[in-house]
């Protein structure tokens, strides 16, 4: 089977004042229509960054250095400005993390979403109003009409984010980028925001890359989860083999971290601080965070290894510790 | 025993005086933000009481009630026996060194142009007549309380990394010997991996040094770890209290039913029965005279539009509600 996205080797520097940031080192993974992948990481682990790199966002004094972003089989990295933008917005679409700076406050809620459609799709105004309230239908708003003529300031964090949703899907992408998509959101709103995610990627058949540093999320919402540390890829698993039989140190580390409310945990902190991405440890980059780590990890980049059915994790001493 | 601390009919409600409620006012009612409409509490010595609620329910405003950065609109407050919301000057300073507060933002909560050093001092000048020896030695106590090192204290807040600073805003909180602390979403603005970190630091103060905690939180969970009982809130009152098990193990009133089954389990093979509220929360300048979640129950009945009375349904579990 043809996966729907194949990022490779992909390799992110930012050239900034302060000297030069290695956001992303070698960033492999892969996505399959229609499922909903989990990025995971602390924050500066390049969840965001290998986003926008996907949509082809990275600007100066960011620099894509390597690798390649295979998308239904074509390198995006490799089409001009103009063909990529038959892409985004359109096969691959985002919803910001910031529901509250990405709507127009000067535009009502309907307008931004039609007026979408008029320039995504050609759709006569009238057309692209109809669309517009089906769209909003489909995000379970429950006054589509009356929403369409509101604005931004006028909707609470919830509604604004089905909006941005409705927004992200006027053009029936194949690929919907959701950056944090519940940050900011109230528990009872948040899990009526993921139910909603999980019903539209089944019913749309769109898959989701689910950008969150909330390990309650990824159980709840992905089928698959990828952990990224520092800029490197150190597992990806199927969500209940990461759960059940987490292989990296790091991914061990975030599990037990997080107190949780079905059963009694004695609590443990992740060791150590993500390190400067400025100058990077050489080798593995969680090697001075790591209980485990050996001399091989301070010398060479750990490779992504399978242990298991669609588990591969990036380790040398996975093997050495039981 | 009588409480460290007791909260009794606590109200506070802002007047609206803007352009928007002037057709009001003018036909002589009071429009007001209800933000906290009757709200009693207690907190023993060495206890922690999570207070839990979606935001806008009144939370935070419960907070600064109780240490009167705000002044209540009416209620009562006792604190080590004595009332509190009648204090004034000298008395009320004396009061203050015991109760202190951590905020949210790590970051905003610092004065840039304070060092370490000065920032921990400063509730030291502030509430105690000491020679620079002793605050010093006092200054390094707390220091290696939260973990924090030594060679950071000449540091501004801009040298500190989040954690660092959410560090420094406890050592300040606990510097002056307070007995109770409100922490105000002390993880809220802090990432994954400190987090825990953070709650780790708070649980093992508190064991050393008794503290009472009233711990503010929309993360459940980790009010659930750290909570001896723990306080539903919604629209400005308190639906629930129990004691943190069987809060978890066994939840009446709807409100928290929902809250409790909407939050992210990390198992994939946990699988909630959800109980789903309808449309969102209601505007808190309206008046209740029955049970608040009716609007949105999907239980509720035609009873619920009754004033709803406090009931005790268990030992120490408290709910608002005619139907639990």
């Amino acid at each position: 089977m043809n996966n729907l996205l194949e990022v490779e080797n992909l390799v992110v520097h930012f050239d900034t004042d302060g000297g030069l940031v290695e956001v992303l080192d070698d960033v492999n993974f892969t996505m399959h229509a229609g499922e909903i992948l989990g990025l995971v990481g602390e924050s500066g682990s390049g969840k965001s960054v290998s986003a926008t790199a996907i949509l082809g966002m990275i600007r100066p004094p960011g620099r894509i250095l390597a690798g390649s972003i295979r998308f239904e089989s074509i390198d995006l990295l490799r089409l001009s400005l103009d063909e990529m933008r038959g892409y985004r917005g359109r096969r691959i679409a985002m919803i910001p993390q910031s529901y509250r700076t990405a709507l127009n406050p000067v535009i009502s809620a309907g307008r931004q979403i039609s007026r979408l459609l008029e320039i995504h799709e050609g759709c006569s105004r009238a057309a692209a109003y109809r669309r517009a309230i089906e769209l909003l239908d489909l995000v379970g708003a429950a006054d589509p009409a009356r929403l369409m003529k509101h604005y931004p300031h006028q909707l609470s964090g919830g509604m604004c984010q089905r909006v941005m949703i409705a927004m992200a899907l006027a053009t029936s992408p194949r690929l919907l980028i959701a950056d944090e998509p519940t940050t900011g959101l109230d528990v009872t709103i948040a899990a009526r925001i993921l139910d909603l995610l999980r019903d539209l990627s089944k019913r749309t058949g769109a898959a989701i890359l689910l950008i969150t540093h909330d390990l309650g999320v990824v159980a709840q919402t992905c089928q698959r989860v990828a952990v990224m540390h520092a800029g490197q890829l150190v597992e990806t698993a199927p969500v209940r083999e990461l759960f059940r039989t987490p292989a990296h140190p790091y991914t061990c580390a975030l599990v037990r971290s997080i107190p949780r409310i079905d059963i009694e945990v004695k609590l443990e902190a992740v060791p150590g601080v993500v390190p400067s991405l400025r100058r990077p440890p050489k080798g593995c980059r969680y090697q001075n965070r790591c209980p485990h780590a050996v001399e091989v990890c301070r010398r060479d980049k750990p490779r992504q290894e399978a242990v298991g059915q669609n588990h591969e994790v990036a380790c040398f001493a996975f093997r050495r510790t039981p | 025993m009588t409480p460290l601390l007791e909260v009794e009919g606590l109200r506070k409600s802002f007047p609206l005086t803007g352009a928007t409620t002037w057709a009001a006012r003018l036909r002589g009612e009071r429009p007001a933000v209800r933000a906290v409409d009757g709200v009693s509490f207690a907190v023993a010595k060495g206890e922690t009481l999570g207070l839990v609620g979606e935001s806008g329910c009144g939370k935070s405003t419960v907070a600064r009630c109780l240490l009167r950065v705000i002044e209540p609109t009416t209620g009562s407050i006792r604190f080590d026996g004595e009332e509190i919301t009648t204090l004034s000057g000298r008395r009320l300073r004396a009061t203050r060194r015991a109760m202190q507060m951590v905020y949210q933002d790590p970051t905003a909560a610092l004065n840039p142009r304070f060092n370490v050093r000065r920032t921990i001092e400063e509730p030291l000048r502030l509430h105690f007549k000491m020679t620079s020896a002793e605050r010093r030695e006092r200054l390094m106590g707390v220091i290696s309380d939260v973990g924090l090192g030594t060679d950071l204290i000449e540091r501004y807040p801009h040298q500190l990394s989040d954690g660092q600073r959410q560090r420094v805003n406890i050592a300040r909180a606990i510097a002056a010997h307070p007995s109770f602390v409100v922490l105000d979403e002390p993880t809220s603005a802090l990432d994954v991996s400190l987090r825990s970190r953070i709650v780790l630091l708070l649980e093992a103060l508190q064991k050393r040094l008794g503290l009472s905690f009233l711990f503010i939180s929309h993360d459940i969970a980790t009010v659930k770890y750290l909570a001896h009982r723990i306080a539903v809130m919604y629209l400005g009152v308190i639906v629930e209290e129990a004691d943190s098990a069987s809060l978890f193990a066994a939840p009446r009133h709807p409100y928290t039913r929902a809250l409790l089954s909407s939050v992210p389990v990390p198992d994939p093979d946990f699988f909630h029965e959800r109980l789903v509220l309808n449309g969102e929360i209601p505007s808190p300048t309206k008046t209740y005279t029955g049970c608040r979640l009716r609007s949105r129950c999907p239980l509720a009945e035609a009873v619920c539009a009754e004033p709803v009375p406090r009931r005790e349904v268990a030992p120490g579990h408290y709910v608002l509600c005619h139907l639990a």
